[in-house]
């Protein structure tokens, strides 16, 4: 375990400007900051009331377009991206949200529901990390 | 003028991504990895977003009006039930096997890497097509 302190300082500037975004979008637009639930509504094309969500959506990409990320994808495999993308997608439709919706906005709500949906993604997520690094054959 | 409050939320947040490291997927891996060099310090991005928006939920919740004045219900539902465990658990496969979750997913796009391109793709139409398949099994269902 590593940990440098301008880590800790990044990941907690980090959140407290994750929750200003999620604190703004709830008090101004009175809408739920969750990232899967804005993309599953656009997709489906909901009548009416998208343009807050393309903001949104377009907001959220702005500084990693505007400031540039330098990090590695992985796996080196496309097909793995594909596979995730489609189990990301069916999930978080399936259950209601994800790091956003619950993770963040559901436990800042305090709703049961979303810690447990919290609690079992993580689990799911690390036993296949867990398997992927460490399990048979790896 | 919500457009615009959209825009501002949005860029927050992303600034938010960006800063804490979750746009990383070998840090994002690193704090999923319980079990070999756990990597901490992404709970402190969730903790830090969870105090700060916990506030405007509080606020919200008691006045029912956003700042527009318009009525503002909080999500309610308190169903823990087979769709959520079962959909969390997929998306903690899928999240666990590249480190890509759907808000860093977007941001990832300014790599230019097809990997981004092929997960989001992905991503959409898997969101579209459960949201299709929903349909049509709860209309085919006797009530």
């Amino acid at each position: 375990m590593h940990i440098a302190s301008v880590d800790i300082w990044r990941a907690l500037a980090g959140g407290a400007l994750i929750g200003a975004g999620s604190a703004t979008l709830l008090l101004l637009n009175g809408r739920i900051a969750g990232v899967s639930g804005i993309l599953g509504n656009l997709v489906r094309g909901v009548s009416g009331d998208q343009g807050w969500r393309i903001a949104f959506i377009a907001g959220l990409s702005l500084p990693a377009w505007f400031c540039g990320v330098h990090v590695t994808l992985l796996p080196r495999d496309w097909s793995l991206s594909i596979i995730a993308g489609l189990l990301v997608g069916i999930g978080t439709q399936l259950g209601s949200g994800c790091t956003s919706g619950h993770g963040v906005c559901g436990l800042a709500n305090l709703s049961l529901r979303s810690l447990v949906a919290t609690l079992t993604f993580m689990s799911a997520a690390a036993a296949t990390v867990f398997v992927v690094r460490h399990g048979v054959g790896s | 003028m919500k457009f615009l409050a959209a825009l501002i939320a949005g860029v927050l947040f992303g600034s938010g991504l960006l800063i804490s490291g979750m746009l990383d997927p070998a840090n994002v891996l690193g704090f999923l990895d319980f079990f070999g060099q756990w990597r901490p310090q992404l709970a402190l991005v969730m903790g830090g977003a969870i105090v700060v928006a916990a506030p405007a939920f509080m606020l919200i919740r008691r006045r029912g009006r956003n700042a527009f004045g318009e009525t503002t219900e909080l999500p309610d539902r308190r169903r823990i039930d087979a769709p959520l465990l079962l959909g969390a658990t997929v998306f903690g496969l899928g999240w666990g096997l590249v480190g890509i979750c759907p808000g860093p997913g977007i941001a990832l796009l300014a790599t230019r890497d097809a990997r981004a391109f092929l997960f989001v793709g992905a991503m959409l139409a898997a969101m579209l097509l459960t949201y299709l398949l929903r349909e049509r099994l709860v209309r085919h269902q006797p009530a």
